[in-house]
């Protein structure tokens, strides 16, 4: 089972329904949050991706179980996806976070996580950062990583603030991860 | 204003006619991009559907009022839903039935010429698909070569014409698409032949189809003779009808020729398909009609919608033909190719026998174009 916010039944529906309903269903998802959307229609899944590319949300992937495909997609506006400003000061590249002792952790949503992260990376979605901080280690190196950048240097922000001294904003982020990749299905 | 809906074989007239036809294709980019229903006479805008939820008023000026104007789609739900939105702002459309999936199966059954003796040559057009698939008949006999697997098409079409189908085979072991000639021999009692060197893997009773083989169709003895010609796989065998028709196979097509690659063997075959091209069809006399198993674009149709061209034309046109140089021609075959056709490694094991898939994954494996040729 793949975490997601929303789920959205479009079993046995043929094109055009489960993009039409996918699209009112969108409606529903806050800002940030995974739609899960489970269709039968083989063409669904490049239908999906397509249709989330022209409408700016982030197709996370889709994972085929039995006869059923589960498609993941993130709402993202126009403001998530300009190139925020990153404030956080500590940096580091995503070619060295490998060669490196600490925690990778990983604060996108659980299905992005799910389709791929860099091997032994912990996941902690920002918007759970805040309650689960008593999971980490304030004294050892915490590299924190999304796909662009951006969610990962609010998330050093918060581990900042709260003590923690060892903290780096990982850039570029996932989107431009060429290294290996661990998948959770 | 209502909407129209427009069959897979009335689109197949207009393209062998040469109509004008304005075609919304609303799949998406990437899909329309690798394959789309081809005419001599067809404008094309491609807008996915899913751009269209909202409304269709920014495309209306798009789309011309002083043309036929059909709404096309994978399967049909989405090119109704746009059809029925332009409608409602006064636009008059049709939508294709079936989409792609039944322009992709639709076979048109087309006279190339007579045989000996009130004998018949037909070839069925699959122009969704670019597949060529060929019936003999003389005298309530029939021959039939590289069937598609619609076999309904072929036993319907015996049966209007009043003959019986005694032969059935492939040239080759079909890599592009899925064949019909096991199933239409079973359901005929006809005799199935493949050649034995495409057939070593295959879990099913076959004849051999063997260099220098012949069959007669009818008491007028139309002879139907097997030439080995290997180059596109090990086995790929032609035939000489009625000493006027040269079947090709996969080895020769009108405007480029076979590719060596498809069963992963491209270094092997390239001399086979070299000695075949330059050594053994120049044998043969140039006033042959050449009859290939595919067309790769819709300019290689003839004024009647046939595939068909002479042998001496070939020689001086076809580029494939055309390679003096052995370097050259090796390299031609094995670089550069184009992207294997769509599942095409299981398309292999279904004709060997060795899978069974249902019915929509059939359809799903034989999506897209064909690829089988090197220009």
């Amino acid at each position: 089972m793949i975490r997601s916010d929303i789920q959205l039944d479009a079993k046995g529906l043929a094109c055009p329904m489960p993009i039409v309903r996918t699209k009112k269903a969108m409606n529903d998802v806050a800002e940030g949050q995974v739609l899960e959307v489970q269709a039968t229609d083989k063409g669904s899944t490049a239908d999906l991706a397509a249709w989330a590319k022209t409408v700016g949300h982030q197709y996370i992937g889709t994972h085929e179980e039995g006869d059923v495909l589960y498609h993941y997609i993130r709402k993202c506006s126009q403001e998530t996806n300009a190139a925020a400003d990153k404030s956080f000061e500590q940096v580091i590249s995503n070619e060295e976070i490998t060669s490196r002792d600490g925690l990778i952790l990983d604060v996108r949503e659980a299905a992005e996580f799910a389709f791929g992260h860099v091997p032994g990376a912990k996941s902690i979605p920002l918007g759970e950062l805040d309650g689960r901080l008593s999971e980490l280690d304030k004294d050892q190196e915490i590299y924190v990583i999304c796909r662009t950048g951006t969610r990962s240097d609010m998330a050093a922000h918060l581990l900042a603030e709260n003590g923690f001294k060892k903290v780096y904003n990982v850039l570029p982020g996932m989107n431009n991860w060429n290294g290996e990749l661990s998948k959770d299905f | 204003m209502t909407v129209k809906k427009i069959t897979a074989a009335q689109v197949a007239r207009k393209v062998i006619e040469h109509k004008e036809l304005f075609i919304l294709d609303v799949r998406n980019n990437d899909a329309f991009e690798d394959w789309k229903i081809e005419g001599h006479n067809f404008e094309y805008l491609n807008i996915p559907y899913f751009e269209l939820l909202d409304g269709v008023e920014d495309i209306l000026e798009k789309i011309p009022t002083d043309k036929e104007v059909l709404v096309v789609c994978a399967k049909e739900g989405s090119s109704l839903m746009v059809a029925e939105m332009l409608s409602d702002a006064g636009l008059d459309v049709s939508y294709l039935e079936g989409g792609m999936k039944s322009w992709s199966m639709y076979l048109e059954p087309i006279k190339v010429g007579d045989l000996t003796n009130g004998g018949e040559l037909y070839q069925f057009v699959r122009l969704g698909k670019g597949c060529l698939s060929y019936m003999a008949i003389s005298e309530g006999e029939a021959a039939i070569i590289d069937a598609v697997r619609f076999t309904d098409v072929f036993t319907n079409f015996a049966k209007e014409k009043g003959v019986e189908i005694k032969h059935v085979f492939d040239t080759h072991l079909h890599a592009d698409h899925i064949s019909g000639g096991r199933e239409i021999a079973a359901q005929t009692g006809a005799a199935y032949y493949l050649p034995p060197k495409d057939a070593e893997e295959v879990v099913f009773e076959y004849k051999p189809l063997t260099d220098g083989l012949t069959i007669t169709l009818g008491s007028s003895n139309i002879e139907v003779g097997a030439l080995y010609s290997p180059g596109h796989t090990i086995g790929s065998t032609s035939f000489v009808i009625d000493s006027k028709y040269l079947l090709t196979g996969d080895i020769l097509f009108i405007d480029s020729i076979g590719r060596p690659d498809l069963a992963g063997l491209a270094e092997d075959w390239v001399g086979d398909l070299r000695d075949t091209l330059y050594s053994r069809y120049r044998e043969l006399a140039e006033s042959l009609i050449v009859l290939p198993a595919h067309f790769m674009v819709i300019e290689e149709l003839n004024e009647d919608g046939t595939v068909a061209k002479h042998l001496g034309e070939l020689f001086a046109e076809n580029h494939g033909l055309n390679i003096e140089d052995e370097a050259e021609f090796r390299k031609t075959v094995t670089d550069n190719l184009p992207p294997q056709p769509n599942a095409y490694q299981q398309i292999r094991q279904v004709n060997m026998g060795k899978m069974t898939p249902d019915h929509e994954e059939l359809i799903e494996m034989e999506i897209g174009p064909n690829r089988c040729a090197v220009r």
